[in-house]
């Protein structure tokens, strides 16, 4: 069986998922020091509540947002505050973090579970705001902003976002299916807070097991009837975890350029995003942790681990036995739409979902050719999309003109750079494009 | 200090397939043709191949020093296009005819506009049309017979003149005497049909054989390099038009015969669907493809020469901005149409 997908463009890549998808999640030790940037989420940048040589708990409010977007910031061991200083940034390159100094003699908090089914939407809503979870598929829009939609809007379907179409990644597989009776317990908090009945995880067929274990938890967990989730296997194909591609591929509804899931009345909820929702909800655990993919062929050993936010990346190479001389490239998140990164001092933060290795055989850094006009990017945008075109037009100095191929409505997948035989940086290209078309010339 | 490491947009992945393995690839793929036209019409056939080639290269190794380019003859595309200038040229020719038709189709047509990419005409007929309005004689009538048919020595012609070694071709014959002529010189219609398909004919160096240039352009396709529209609607454009046309009443005409002579498989499967200058959406490609084969049915059948699919294609080539603008892709999901205020 194909399976359902959206109906234009999309590659294949080769998935590299071998690396990892049958390692079982562990827990990596905690640091002797963390760093949580101030920024981790989409919005405004959280301001410290804490001073140099304050002692903190594990779990603890440390950064808050006033005003404006954003989401709390708790710290991820017990220790001392050293101080707050720029520290480099997985996307922002730099960006103030406030750094722990972990007291080693602390035990790790326990959490016990709590009945959950009797508290209102509201109270639900305020126990997602004050963990500080925001969507972990990279983008970091807060999640209780997202669970809240404008009245007006009429909702009917919570979508969870099992695809993991990135090359490599492995964490969602991992965690649906190693803890898939929390991803569905998330999916009922959340299908409850939103007041609608119907819920389904979108899982790409190359995941069986994880289908599999998901529709067990189903059968198991039917007594608590807080609405109607289903699993639903979608064709393997990159980029299907984006989110208007799986709407189309689940829903068959297109959300138009410049519009948002809830004006077709969904919400996609990434799957590790549950899992927090469901910690958060059942055991006020706030968002401090990170299950993520460590992969590539340059990293000793490979792994899928649970690291606590903050723990700076050459920790993590550490505990993972190093990397290979080849090492060419450090990307945060999937190959297709990760960033690279120049240093190992960069933390881990709470939107990483993976971070790569690459030797010199995976990835490439070289020049590129003249648009020979073989079109292979025109069939491969998912969005339908002018790549090729838009790409002469930056180069000739008129990216302000693009509009007309639909540059906005470029999500940058990455799919048309992908297939182009002139290695061209069609991505850079769009963004230029896009930052034309705002500035107006 | 902790070494740096490499940063760059993402995709962080490529496929494998480059411009030059594209090159390369379609190049290969034509080699098979090579080898026949060099069993047909003898070594002449490479060498001129050979002259057309790195005519090509060192035109645009030149051309690009000059213009201060970085120097890109490894990509393979001037490759490409001296072995279709030789392919379409007779095989009767002197050896220095394809350094004229490089200079038209390399500095001329493509580096002076811009070099790879931004050529509005097939380099390889840009060369072929420039070869033809100035040397008549040697485009039009330095055929030699096929080997198979006439049993010349493989040596033959290497490094004699041409007195009395040329013949007509199938097209010319068919043009000027009409059928009957044609069955007469190349015997009957499954004979004909048999050494067309094959090759066994005279003609353009890479033209004759319809059977190798369909494996290569099979070849092309199974490895995703051309898609089936072009090839596909030129040649079923060629078809109707010369069965509905081409005969003495109407819905008679020779269709296998205007099929498989001239160019007109070589430029559907080779020139027709060349990146630069042919469209890039289905669409646009079939209606590219219609006008590549009517054109070439009105040159054939109503203008002053026997063959047309060069003409036919270049001007297609005009055309293909155009085309381009006209198809765009169907987007996925643009935006809602803002409410259009109403008009006072």
């Amino acid at each position: 069986m194909a399976g359902l997908t959206f109906s234009k463009g999309g590659v294949h890549p080769e998935e590299h998922k071998e690396l990892t998808e049958r390692l079982a999640i562990e827990e990596m030790p905690p640091p002797a020091q963390v760093a949580l940037p101030l920024s981790m989420h989409f919005g405004a940048i959280a301001q410290p509540v804490v001073k140099k040589k304050q002692e903190v708990q594990e779990g603890e409010v440390i950064a808050v947002v006033e005003k404006g977007l954003g989401a709390p910031i708790h710290s991820s061991v017990t220790g001392t505050v050293k101080t707050v200083e720029p520290r480099p940034h997985p996307t922002m390159v730099r960006c103030d973090a406030i750094i722990i100094d972990r007291d080693p003699a602390a035990a790790p908090r326990k959490y016990e579970r709590e009945n959950w089914t009797t508290l209102s939407r509201e109270q639900l809503l305020a126990r997602v705001k004050d963990a500080g979870i925001v969507g972990l598929g990279g983008a970091g829009f807060p999640t209780a902003v997202k669970l809240s939609p404008p009245p007006t809007a009429k909702m009917d379907l919570l979508i969870l976002n099992g695809a993991e179409c990135e090359p490599y990644l492995t964490t969602d597989h991992r965690i649906m299916l190693e803890h898939p009776e929390q991803v569905v317990e998330g999916a009922k908090i959340m299908v409850k807070i939103l007041g609608i009945k119907k819920g389904v995880i979108g899982v790409e067929l190359n995941k069986p097991d994880a289908i599999n274990a998901l529709q067990k938890a189903l059968k198991v967990s039917d007594g608590h009837d807080e609405g109607e989730i289903a699993v639903q296997g979608v064709q393997v194909k990159y980029p299907q975890g984006s989110e208007k591609q799986l709407i189309y591929s689940l829903t068959k509804r297109s959300v138009p350029g410049g519009g948002l899931p809830f004006d077709v009345g969904v919400i996609v909820q990434n799957i590790s995003t549950t899992v927090a929702v469901y910690e958060a909800v059942t055991m006020n655990k706030p968002l401090y942790e990170k299950v993520m993919t460590v992969s590539g062929r340059a990293i000793k050993r490979p792994a899928n681990i649970k690291v606590k936010v903050g723990t700076v990346l050459s920790d993590v190479v550490e505990y993972l036995g190093g990397v290979s001389d080849d090492l060419l490239k450090i990307v945060s998140g999937g190959p297709m739409m990760g960033f690279a990164m120049s240093s190992m001092d960069v933390p881990v933060v709470k939107t990483t979902s993976g971070v790569l290795f690459l030797n010199s055989k995976e990835t490439s850094i070289g020049p590129y050719g003249p648009c020979i006009h073989c079109g292979w990017c025109l069939q491969a945008c998912p969005m339908g999309l002018a790549p090729k075109e838009i790409g002469i037009y930056v180069e000739a100095g008129k990216g302000h003109l693009t509009e007309r191929f639909g540059i906005m409505e470029c999500f940058e997948c990455g799919c048309c750079a992908y297939v182009c035989p002139a290695k061209r940086p069609l991505v850079q290209f769009c963004r230029l494009a896009k930052i034309g078309v705002k500035r107006g010339s | 200090m902790e070494p740096q490491w490499a940063v760059s947009i993402s995709p962080h992945i490529r496929q494998t397939q480059t411009t030059a393995g594209i090159m390369w690839t379609v190049s290969g793929s034509l080699i098979p043709v090579l080898l026949l036209s060099i069993y047909n019409f003898g070594l002449r056939s490479l060498f001129i191949t050979l002259s057309s080639v790195i005519s090509c290269v060192v035109v645009e190794a030149i051309c690009q020093r000059a213009l201060g380019r970085p120097i890109s003859v490894k990509d393979g595309s001037a490759v490409l296009t001296g072995i279709l200038l030789a392919f379409v040229i007779p095989p009767g020719v002197p050896y220095w005819l394809p350094i004229i038709g490089a200079v038209a189709a390399i500095f001329i047509n493509k580096q002076l506009m811009g070099g790879l990419g931004f050529n509005v005409w097939n380099p390889a007929l840009v060369g072929r049309a420039l070869l033809t309005a100035a040397f008549p004689v040697y485009m039009t009538a330095a055929w030699i017979p096929s080997r198979e048919v006439s049993h010349v020595p493989i040596l033959n012609y290497i490094w004699g003149g041409l007195d009395g070694v040329s013949t007509a071709t199938p097209l010319y014959v068919l043009r000027h005497y009409g059928m009957e002529a044609l069955t007469k010189q190349f015997g009957d219609l499954p004979v004909i049909y048999t050494n067309f398909l094959l090759g066994f004919k005279p003609g353009c160096i890479g033209e004759t054989s319809a059977v190798l240039i369909l494996l290569g352009g099979l070849f092309l396709m199974a490895r995703g390099i051309i898609t089936w529209p072009i090839p596909v609607s030129t040649l079923a454009s060629v078809a109707v038009i010369s069965w509905v046309f081409g005969g003495e009443t109407w819905l008679s005409g020779p269709v296998l015969v205007h099929l498989l002579s001239g160019g007109v498989i070589l430029g559907a499967f080779y020139m027709a669907t060349d990146y630069v200058t042919s469209p890039s959406l289905k669409t646009a490609q079939i209606i590219f493809g219609i006008g590549v084969g009517g054109l070439t049915m009105l040159i054939r059948l109503k203008g002053g020469y026997p063959e047309g699919v060069c003409y036919a294609i270049l001007l297609m080539n005009c055309l293909t901005p155009a085309l381009n603008e006209w198809f765009r892709p169907e987007r996925f999901a643009p935006p809602k149409q803002a409410p259009v205020a109403a008009a006072k």
